[in-house]
């Protein structure tokens, strides 16, 4: 499942990044990067701030284009963003439906909200939501429009530490529902080690290490190898000495 | 009930400001209960319970009520009383500033000669023509100017020097295009509503937030829903901030319009006072200017209650 993130052949999920170059000005953000996530791969992106995991990002989304090199993404795509990024001024259900069109829109964006245990909650404005609800107003907006790929930037690091871990638990029941690829970015080597299937340590616009996950949900929270994975991660980040 | 405590440092209780039975004497603000001054001493403490729940005292109560009895409209009512006690005592001749119920009496005379009314419609259909065609120009440019690049390398210049120009300077030259009738004064009013609506929708559409513009663009929104569900509502707030320019602007036109060249609506009936040394009539036209002008506003906070329930907005207390 996770094999070397250096030039897979063409494949039908997924993505696929081969040997990307982004610079902005002088500075050389992405430098020849390559990586490919399978087709129901949850992979987590983990990295120091400023080593270009955003930028990363945000070419997968097509928010943005390489400089060099190409970038190779289903077209049915969705980001969560750092913030909710919710319009304030449409109620739940609307921000949900936002792009969505036919007559059963309506519906589908209901039970998109009732799959993060928002249900009864669509006719309120964003100011009346919590942090956690709103984010989870963001998720589902992801996820009705059933993408192949799930993009979610730092989406919980604004979250306290409970709501995060509810959050950790939504997003595990929902990619076994969905059976997209996801890349999850994140500075958290707890959330990191809690979802992922591999885990990508990236500085200085590269992929330096590849980590694959096959802890068990139990392993996860507690066990030898998951110490060991996250003091190798730590080690990778420069921190080793430091915790 | 809920108690703060805000400072969970300071251990040392003290039973006075806990008993909210002191209050009652002290006659606190009635919103909150703040009990330091500009100077707090080191162990000062606050204690904040819900509003309703305090016992307020029958001083407090009456305080409340009549500090704004009539909310904004205090100061306004307050002038007033003053002016008819003044003018009843003799320091405001008639002829100077009449009473405000001599004024009352001057329009229901007015009205009942059968001026008033006809000069009132007269303004108003002038005020409401040129208010839509003024609106109608501003909001279509100032749409196409927001949403597309060449839109504003067409109007934005151009509205740029207008909004330079002073109302009343374009007034001779409106004369002399379009003579002494009803046109330039139209014109006129549809000039003052244009301007302010084009450049506050302008602004209004290129500062929606970037973030939801991005956010909408990766779910799969085509052009007319960001449009429609993003670009416009987010710049709403900034619509209505010129639909009240564009209101009071209009109003500015009309007057300046009525009061330079007109033998009929509110301006005539201001300037035939004037000629009369009738001077209750000229302020019976003032009052109606304020009036509509009050109208005017009222009109557009309702219109922001009903669009803008989604904000989250200040409330002074």
């Amino acid at each position: 499942m996770s094999t070397a993130s250096v030039t897979p052949a063409r494949q039908q999920a997924g993505v696929l990044v081969e040997d990307v170059v982004r610079r902005f000005g002088d500075r050389v953000v992405l430098d020849h990067l390559y990586l490919s996530i399978a087709g129901e791969e949850l992979v987590v992106l983990l990295g120091p701030s400023g080593c270009g995991k955003t930028t990363l990002l945000r070419l997968l989304a097509g928010l943005d284009r390489p400089d060099e090199g190409t970038v190779e993404v289903p077209a049915r795509r969705a980001i969560v963003f750092q913030g909710d990024r919710l319009l304030p001024w449409q109620r739940a259900l609307r921000n949900v439906t936002l792009g969505l069109y036919g007559p059963d829109a309506g519906q589908q964006a209901k039970d998109a909200l009732a799959e993060v245990g928002l249900a009864g909650r669509e006719r309120a404005w964003p100011k009346e939501l919590s942090g956690g609800e709103a984010q989870r107003v963001a998720l589902a907006r992801a996820l009705v429009s059933d993408p192949e790929l799930v993009l979610l930037d730092e989406p919980f690091a604004a979250l306290d530490a409970i709501t995060r871990r509810r959050m950790h638990g939504l997003v595990r029941a929902l990619r076994y529902q969905h059976h997209a690829a996801m890349l999850l970015v994140t500075h958290d080597v707890d959330e990191a080690i809690a979802l992922a299937d591999r885990i990508l340590v990236m500085s200085s616009g590269r992929i330096e290490t590849s980590h694959p996950v096959t802890l068990s949900a139990a392993e996860r929270e507690a066990s030898v190898s998951r110490e060991e994975l996250r003091a190798s991660l730590l080690a990778d980040l420069g921190l080793a000495n430091q915790h | 009930m809920t108690e703060i405590r805000p400072d969970p440092l300071v251990c040392e209780a003290k039973a006075d400001q806990a008993d909210f039975s002191a209050e009652t004497t002290a006659g606190p603000a009635p919103t909150l209960s703040l009990e330091t001054d500009a100077l707090a001493p080191a162990h000062a403490r606050e204690v904040f319970v819900a509003a309703d729940a305090r016992r307020v005292s029958v001083f407090a109560k009456w305080r409340k009520r009549l500090s704004w009895p009539l909310g904004i409209y205090t100061t306004p009512v307050a002038i007033l009383i003053i002016w008819q006690v003044l003018a009843e005592v003799g320091v405001l001749g008639p002829t100077y500033a009449p009473a405000p119920t001599s004024i009352a009496r001057t329009a229901g005379q007015l009205w009942q000669q059968g001026v008033l009314g006809p000069d009132l419609e007269i303004s108003l259909r002038r005020a409401a023509l040129g208010l839509a065609l003024g609106l109608s120009i501003g909001i279509v440019t100032g749409v196409i100017g927001g949403l597309l690049a060449s839109g504003e390398h067409l109007f934005n210049g151009v509205v740029q020097i207008f909004n330079t120009i002073p109302i009343l300077a374009i007034l001779p030259v409106m004369i002399v295009w379009f003579g002494i009738d009803e046109t330039p004064k139209i014109l006129i009013i549809a000039f003052g509503a244009f301007v302010p609506m084009y450049l506050n929708l302008f602004a209004a559409i290129r500062g929606v937030d970037q973030r939801l513009v991005e956010m909408t663009r990766t779910t799969g929104a085509r052009r007319w829903r960001l449009v429609t569900r993003v670009i416009f509502p987010g710049a709403m707030p900034g619509f209505l901030v010129g639909l009240r320019f564009s209101l009071a602007y209009s109003i500015l036109g009309l007057v300046a319009a009525e009061t330079v060249n007109a033998n009929s609506g509110i301006g005539f009936l201001i300037t035939n006072g004037q000629t009369y040394l009738q001077t209750n009539q000229v302020f019976v036209g003032l009052v109606i200017y304020a009036i509509l002008g009050l109208l005017a506003d009222q009109f557009v906070r309702l219109l922001q209650r009903l669009l803008l329930q989604w904000r989250p907005s200040y409330e002074a207390s």
